[in-house]
């Protein structure tokens, strides 16, 4: 009992830091350890540098210098309270925890602390309803976008019509790899196709059985919700049983280069989601160069500059920086607060001008936040690995996915979590 | 000079028999108690309560009751992750209304309780995993040792396979994930996002409380004495009277007790939702039986110094490294598994009986400080 005491006392010792709270802070829930920093690296180093970029070259947003606190998560819900928790009294402005689980904990709490959330891409799916989640965010695009469009892909390459046609989902068995399932299984209904499910425990290096499984039942098309280790498990096992890549479609969290290079020439072919740019073919990388790279303060090992999972980092770090800049216009001050960014989140409008400003023209699609729609547009692309050339190709242009089935998905599951948390649906 | 039974006279059996017999360390409990329940509600802030004093106080429960089954009773177990599971889930289904389906003509009918209050969730939670924990001992009766850590990983995976599975136990959610929803003990919220530290910190002060005095008391009880006989030696406890079976199902019961109501705090205060993979993996089993084996083999206050050895030190590991060297995150996460490995193996080589044995040895010595033989 004694112990209790003793370490009490210790930690009044340590936690006596608290940073000055002028600058703009910026936590970073980041993972660079365990089964998932192949993928959690290169998105922490692209959001940091971006940050980096804005305070070398522009002095901060509006004058106003960043600070990016980094906290490390492993992807594990229970540090990732640990890290809302030790971050969000210094002030913090937005947060991106990259991680299904860690998002589900701070929903509510987000909305209790007055907070914003921006879950780029993840995160839960309903949450595009801004009338119930007033402050979650997960525009451009989300999970079910993301499912429809990679039956659109199939609908595509079958002229339209995929009856009788079989499709597997290879997926994360935790709430990341189940957000797909509902939207799959109605547009299962809709265009008459056979799906079956086949779940990957944590952390997905044991896939034998499910490969067996597609092996035995040959499916016409795979899908793959994956991240981590277990993306390249998958397509190595894909590529030992010689499944044929172009019909191996994975959501853009399972579309690195660190989830195909580990199997080499066999990946050639295999697909992925997207929903932005890829590549270091922007005018933006020459000012990272310069300001970033070159003054040694790239942050991480600095080897990551142009890959998928960089774009989206230092992607996610520019809609924050630009929703930040129009939060200080709408408030007409420099200094905003997370209820300030919240409203800068809500009213934020990318336009190809904007980008193209930015330094990275056609690099997203352009979309427009508005409190009945936190998700956007949910435009999405499919990208092709090409194994020679060591790069991602982007086969298809932005296109819409299937918003009459989702629109409705969305609209239930928000209106079973605002019954379920007495929220009345509204704007402010 | 701080430890002395001299001129500490006691004249009641009762005085004799109680769980501090030295004045010194009685009153030291106390002051710890008074400390805890009357001085520290007004120090915590949220991340003190989030990162430090909701774990400790939280795996402290879960400790003492791995202890009462591997350190009193002898009986190995892996299955810790899994019966944390099945209390965090019980009483999720307790709290927002258990829910039954009978065939009625067409249809299902669904009957449901009310929602429970926040407290006897928590204690049906624990309840659920006794009965779990029952059924997932009966082997013990069989088979010892290794054979039995075996069967009780077999219940780990199990029991996270059902609750990935049977979409009842969730609520039918579709992420499969456990939310809690916000309630209330006497009009303070006790889970959800508005709690205030202070109120969660009692609440789970006080289970932590009652727990570990009922665990010591049990311990040095008649089901206590059986359970160490069994564990020192099954048969000759056999040959002198002691029940194995009852001793060896009443020690799963109460050890999946305590760890139920672990697991049922831990998904409703402090985590809010939970994804049993990932919460309730077999790495929860190693942590708790870590605390257990760093703590100290069949000691109470082995369970708290284990938990708090394991809760604790990575997060000053962290702050330190990170907060106040300034070290990259990743480097330091990589360090902090390196030296909590590192101690963990210098502990258990200088003194493999503890942290528990660590602090009877000074006891001894202060006993005769100044004056050594």
């Amino acid at each position: 009992m004694k112990m209790r005491t003793l370490t009490a006392a210790t930690m009044a010792v340590v936690m006596g830091v608290s940073p000055a709270l002028a600058d703009m802070v910026f936590p970073s829930l980041s993972y660079r350890t365990g089964p998932y920093a192949a993928n959690g690296i290169p998105f922490a180093d692209g959001y940091e540098d971006y940050f980096t970029l804005m305070n070398e070259r522009d002095g901060g947003i509006g004058g106003v210098p960043i600070k990016v606190i980094e906290c490390e998560t492993g992807y594990n819900t229970e540090k990732g309270v640990e890290c809302y928790e030790s971050t969000k009294g210094q002030g913090a402005l937005v947060y991106q925890p990259l991680s299904t689980g860690i998002t589900y904990q701070l929903i509510p709490k987000s909305a209790a602390d007055g907070i914003p959330l921006h879950t780029m891409g993840y995160g839960r799916t309903s949450a595009a309803n801004g009338k119930v989640f007033n402050t979650v965010f997960n525009y451009p695009a989300n999970y079910w976008n993301g499912a429809s469009a990679v039956v659109n892909h199939l609908l595509d390459i079958n002229d339209g019509d995929i009856k009788g046609k079989t499709l597997a989902l290879v997926y994360h068995n935790s709430a990341y790899g189940k957000e797909p399932i509902r939207t799959l299984e109605e547009l299962a209904k809709k265009h008459d196709f056979e799906l079956t499910l086949l779940p990957v425990d944590h952390p997905g290096q044991e896939q034998k059985s499910q490969w067996l499984q597609i092996r035995r039942e040959k499916p016409d098309y795979v899908t793959m919700w994956g991240w981590g280790v277990m993306n390249a498990t998958a397509i190595q096992e894909a590529a030992n049983i010689r499944y044929p890549m172009e019909n191996f479609i994975g959501v853009w969290w399972s579309g690195s280069e660190n989830d195909v290079k580990p199997v080499g020439e066999k990946a050639n072919g295999y697909k992925a989601l997207n929903f932005h740019g890829v590549g270091d073919d922007y005018p933006l990388y020459d000012d990272l160069k310069k300001y970033v790279y070159d003054a040694g303060k790239a942050a991480g090992a600095g080897d990551q500059k142009g890959t998928v999972l960089y774009n989206r980092g230092m992607y996610a770090a520019m809609l924050a920086v630009e929703a930040a800049k129009n939060a200080q216009e709408i408030h007409d001050t420099k200094e905003i607060t997370p209820q300030q960014m919240r409203d800068g989140m809500e009213a934020l409008v990318v336009t190809q001008a904007t980008m193209k400003k930015l330094g990275m023209p056609n690099f997203g699609p352009t979309f427009k936040v508005s409190c009945e729609n936190h998700g956007g547009p949910g435009l999405v692309t499919v990208n092709q690995w090409d194994a020679k050339a060591g790069e991602w190709n982007q086969i298809t242009s932005y296109g819409e996915s299937d918003m009459e089935v989702i629109g409705d998905l969305i609209a239930e599951d928000s209106s079973a979590f605002a019954k379920e948390n007495k929220i009345k649906e509204a704007c402010s | 000079m701080l430890y002395r039974e001299v001129g500490d006279f006691k004249t009641t059996y009762q005085a004799d028999g109680q769980t501090f017999p030295i004045a010194f360390d009685r009153y030291r409990y106390y002051a710890v108690m008074l400390f805890a329940f009357a001085i520290m509600p007004f120090l915590l802030n949220d991340y003190w309560v989030k990162a430090i004093a909701l774990p400790f106080l939280i795996y402290s429960i879960a400790a003492i009751g791995l202890n009462i089954l591997i350190g009193y009773c002898g009986q190995v177990s892996l299955g810790t992750g899994g019966f944390m599971a099945v209390g965090a889930y019980s009483c999720y289904k307790f709290m927002t209304g258990f829910d039954i389906y009978i065939p009625g003509g067409e249809e299902w009918v669904r009957y449901a309780l009310p929602p429970l209050n926040i407290f006897f969730s928590v204690i049906l939670g624990g309840v659920m995993t006794a009965l779990v924990g029952i059924l997932f001992g009966l082997p013990s009766l069989r088979i010892k040792g290794f054979y039995l850590a075996v069967a009780t990983l077999a219940a780990q995976f199990f029991l996270v396979w059902v609750f990935n599975k049977w979409e009842w136990s969730f609520n039918y959610s579709a992420s499969g994930q456990i939310t809690a929803p916000e309630r209330f003990l006497f009009g303070h919220a006790i889970t959800g996002p508005n709690t205030e530290p202070w109120a969660t910190y009692l609440f789970c002060l006080v289970f932590l409380t009652i727990l570990a005095i009922v665990a010591r008391n049990l311990t040095r009880g008649h089901l206590g004495r059986s359970w160490m006989s069994i564990r020192d030696m099954d048969i000759a406890a056999e040959i002198i009277g002691v029940n194995p079976l009852k001793a060896k199902l009443t020690a799963f019961g109460i050890s999946s007790f305590y760890i139920g109501i672990a697991g049922a705090l831990l998904f409703s205060v402090y985590l809010g939702a939970v994804e049993v993979g990932e919460v309730f993996g077999i790495q929860k089993s190693f942590l708790v039986l870590f605390m257990v084996i760093i703590g100290g083999l069949g000691s109470i206050f082995g369970s708290f110094a284990g938990a708090a050895f394991m809760v604790l030190l990575p997060v000053l590991l962290k702050n330190v490294l990170v907060g106040q060297l300034g070290w990259a995150t990743d480097i330091a996460a990589h360090l902090e598994f390196v030296i909590v490995g590192a101690l963990i193996v210098i502990f258990l080589i200088l003194e493999p009986h503890g942290l528990a044995q660590l602090w009877r040895i000074i006891k001894e010595k202060l006993r005769l400080w100044p004056f050594p033989h």
